[in-house]
Parts: C-alpha cells; structure tokens; sequence
C-alpha cells in the first residue's frame, strides 16, 4: 500500500468524524444528538439528505433507542455508526452491554463530557469510563486528525474475524470537538478500498448447519437469547478472548493506515513522546497529551529529562506496552480526568499502576485528578507535575500519591 | 439441554442458537398443573390461541384439548382466558 495524495481540510473534530464516517461506506446511523457531538449528527444528516451517501439514516428518541437500532442493524451484517456523549452514553448503558454481548461490531465516537449533575457540558473523560467493563474497545484521539483517521481504523478493528466487538473511539468534547485544525482527508475511493466490505463469520445455527453470523430471512438464526448459568460464563470467556486479540488487531491495522496515510500514532495502542531516556514521564489520555508535549519539550531544553506516554487505547489495555515503557522510570505521574469516587486514585491510575506491579524496578506513582467539567489544564500546571515529579525521583518520597490539579481549596 | 456441555472455544459467538428451542424442556419450571373439564368445555380454542407456548393442542380425532406437559410451564393464562372455566389449576401432584 503506497501512500496517497491528501488534501488539507480545515475541520473541527466532530466534521472530521463525520467526514471519515462518510467515505467508510457505512449502511446504517442511528443517532440522536448532545451536545458536544451534535455537530457530528447535523452534518451527518445533511451528507443524507444531500444524496452524497446511501446510508439508512435513524432518527430516534433516545440514545437508548439509538445503540437497540445501531445493535440490530449490525446483527443483519450492516455496517453501523453511531455518536453520543455523556448523559447520552450513560442512558445507552444497558445496551452496549447488549451490543458487546451480540458481538455487534458498531463504530461509536464519543465525545468526551462530564457526566450531572450539576449539569456540565464540558470536557472530561468520566462519561466513558463509567463504561469501562462493558466490553467495548476504547480508542481516545489527541487531536481532531487523530479522530478522523481512529475512525476509519475503527471499522476495519472492529469488524475484523478475530475481534468482531463494538468500538469507542473518544475525542474530547469542545477542546477537540469545537475546535478547527488542519485535517488532512484521504480521498474517498482510497478509506473505501481501506475499509473494505464487512465480513461476517461461519457459525453453527439451531439446525446444525453452518451459517453466516447475521440476521437473514435466508438463513434463520437466533442472536443473544436465554444465557443462564449453564453457557453465559462461555460467553463472557469468548469476549476476552477477543479484546486480547485486539491488540494485535489495533497494531495492524495503524501500521497499514500508516502506510496509506504517512500518519501513525506510536504503535496504535500508546504512544511514547521522548521517553527512552527519560527519568519522570507523565502517563495520560486524550487532548492533553498535545500540551504535555510542549511542556516536555520546554524541560528538556532545560536538561530535564522528562517523557510522556499517552495512552491512545484504553481497552484492550495495552500491559506490555505500559510495563516496557514505563521499566525504569524513577516517577511517574497518571492523570486522571475522570473520578473514581471512593476508589484509590482515578480509573487510569488503577490501570497503571497494578500493570507495573510486578516490575522489579517499578517507578514512584503519583496520581493527579484534573480537568474536570472542563476545567482547563494549562502548562503551568503540567509543569507543576514534573516538579513534583523530579522531587520524588531525587528523594524516593512521595508525599500525597493522589492528588487534585487545577482545584481551588 | 445436552448433558455434555462444550466448552468457550466450541460455541458459537453472540450467544447464536446452536440448539433448537424444542430440546429445551421448559415443562419442569410448572408448579400449577391445568386440568382440563371436557363437560365444561366449549372448543373455543382461546387456550390454544393464548398459550405462550404453544403448549395446548386441538386433537381434532377425539375432539380433545391435549396439553403438552413437555413444554407446559404452568403459568395459567389458559385457565384465566377460558370463558367457560373449564381449566383448573391444580398443586403438581395434587390433582
């Protein structure tokens, strides 16, 4: 695959999803709009209405309604995209379960926003990690060029035989969402060659024959019945199964993206910004990682050496990779923007530090909670992490493992 | 159900239906037996039409209504529809 000729678009993110979702040839959307994805579905629409796609387009009632619709459209072997945010993601709850479950391979963008109450329609990452468990692959974009090429992989991901689960792909709300930047866009022929067409596998339906896994007057078949305690647990085992062959899926996929585009984002699951050598390294996820790596840059024109990691997959979690990069470190900060409430740190934190447990040489942890509701998280502060974080490394003490940034007390 | 069961690697993914709905017995969840009264009995076939199971048949031969206690999970909609209250609902050994 060589790479192709690209025009330079300006887009805020949620035009650059809807342009990616555009030129994946998708059959079905099903969506109801919130803010700050509307832009996705209003622009959507008008692809629909302006005849530059064929795609069955779903008004609904409720993003409940939204993913039952996207669910069945994808059991008869369509493929389907969705979009949501925040409350809207929390009122589908009940249906991914049921979409991750059916092994219904639907694209879904999340833009990330704060759950009520109060009510906030800002920036913040707790609405998709209350939505960690339920068996869905979690990709998270930096910018907007990183969310218009995450979908496009997405399809390919999400459909692929070995993985065959629905798939989030998080862009934060207004910072990305709201915000024009130059996007590079591949022509429309190049993402439909890359994409393909959805591919279903062979099961064994209630007969004994071997049928295609879809719904199909043709081929009668029963998806996601009466599970008790006799076959559900086999079921669950077979989801695992596939978010760790995901892994491999996600790497494949970015490098032949790559490829195409001349665009990739570390290995497809994290991404490490002057890491190598560095002694302090910040672990986050989304949006921030961009002003991170201007503060990194800044202290390493001091000497500093300071690193990143950005975290570009949150499920499958990518352990080998947080565990290689992150071997060595003297202290490492993971920021949060989501709160476990009651827990020991925020959901990120629990994630790395349990992965680098087991490290003989394992770094002094530090957690910061931030950003939340959109509270900004400008470099002063990234630069007050490292701070703390050169001090740890010096002494080998930390004095508060989880912390508030950006807090007024 | 079979009685040997296979493993997470052997089934089909999405829960799909590798068995057919009729080798799964559902007559053993039944704590109320319906007990059939052929004087009462008007051939209405409401009990027929509303069994969620399709558990009670017309024998056309010996103008019976035949119920299939395979299936027959006991719920008693047919001895609630029956206008003319000729389905009783019986304790399982009782009747």
């Amino acid at each position: 695959m060589a790479k192709v000729e690209q025009k330079t678009v300006p887009l805020n993110g949620d035009n650059a999803v809807a342009l990616a979702v555009k030129q994946c040839d998708v059959d079905v959307v099903a969506a109801y709009p919130i803010t700050p994805q509307t832009i996705i579905v209003e622009k959507f629409s008008e692809y629909v209405a302006d005849g530059e796609v064929d795609t069955a387009f779903v008004c609904v009632e409720s993003e409940h309604t939204a993913m039952a619709c996207s669910i069945t459209a994808s059991a008869t072997g369509a493929r389907v995209f969705t979009a949501t945010a925040s409350a809207g993601l929390a009122l589908m709850h009940e249906m991914l379960g049921v979409a991750s479950g059916c092994r219904a391979p639907i694209v879904m963008s999340v833009v990330n926003r704060a759950l009520s109450a109060p009510i906030n329609i800002h920036c913040d990452h707790s609405d998709a990690m209350s939505e960690r468990d339920i068996g869905w692959l979690q990709i998270y974009a930096e910018n907007s060029q990183e969310a218009y090429d995450s979908i496009i992989q997405a399809f390919k991901i999400a459909e692929n035989l070995d993985v065959i689960l629905p798939t989030m792909v998080g862009l934060d709300g207004f910072v990305l969402s709201h915000t024009l930047e130059n996007v590079e866009v591949l022509p429309d022929q190049a993402v439909k060659n890359f994409v393909g067409t959805r591919q279903v596998p062979q099961v064994m339906n209630h007969k004994g024959d071997i049928v295609p896994f879809k719904l199909d007057p043709a081929n009668p078949l029963t998806i996601g019945p009466l599970d008790l305690h006799d076959y559900y647990f086999e079921h669950k085992r077979q989801q695992e199964e596939s978010m760790r062959k995901a892994l491999e899926v996600i790497k494949k996929v970015h490098a032949d993206y790559a490829k195409l585009s001349g665009r990739s984002y570390g290995n497809g699951l994290v991404e490490a910004y002057k890491l190598d050598d560095a002694e302090i390294a910040v672990v986050c996820i989304g949006s921030t990682a961009g002003t991170v790596k201007t503060v990194v840059d800044e202290l390493r024109e001091k000497g500093i050496k300071a690193g990143l990691l950005r975290l570009r997959t949150f499920r499958p979690l990518p352990v080998e990779d947080i565990v290689s990069n992150l071997a060595g470190k003297k202290a490492v900060a993971v920021m949060d923007r989501a709160c476990s409430f009651g827990g020991n740190g925020g959901p990120l934190f629990h994630e790395i530090r349990h992965s680098v447990y087991d490290l003989a040489d394992r770094p002094q942890l530090v957690n910061y909670i931030y950003g939340l509701g959109g509270r900004d998280i400008p470099p002063k502060l990234i630069n007050r992490i490292y701070s703390t974080l050169q001090k740890i490394a010096q002494t080998g003490q930390v004095d508060k493992p989880i912390q508030f940034l950006g807090l007024r007390e | 159900m079979s009685t040997q069961k296979k493993g997470w690697k052997d089934i089909p993914l999405g829960g799909a239906c590798w068995k057919s709905s009729t080798e799964y017995k559902t007559g053993d969840w039944r704590s109320y037996k319906p007990v059939w009264n052929t004087e009462k009995c008007t051939r209405c076939m409401f009990c027929h039409i509303y069994c969620p199971e399709g558990a009670v048949k017309h024998n056309v031969e010996t103008n019976e209504m035949v119920f299939d206690f395979d299936f027959c999970k006991g719920c008693g909609i047919c001895a609630n529809e029956c206008p003319a209250d000729a389905i009783e609902m019986v304790l399982e050994g009782k009747e």
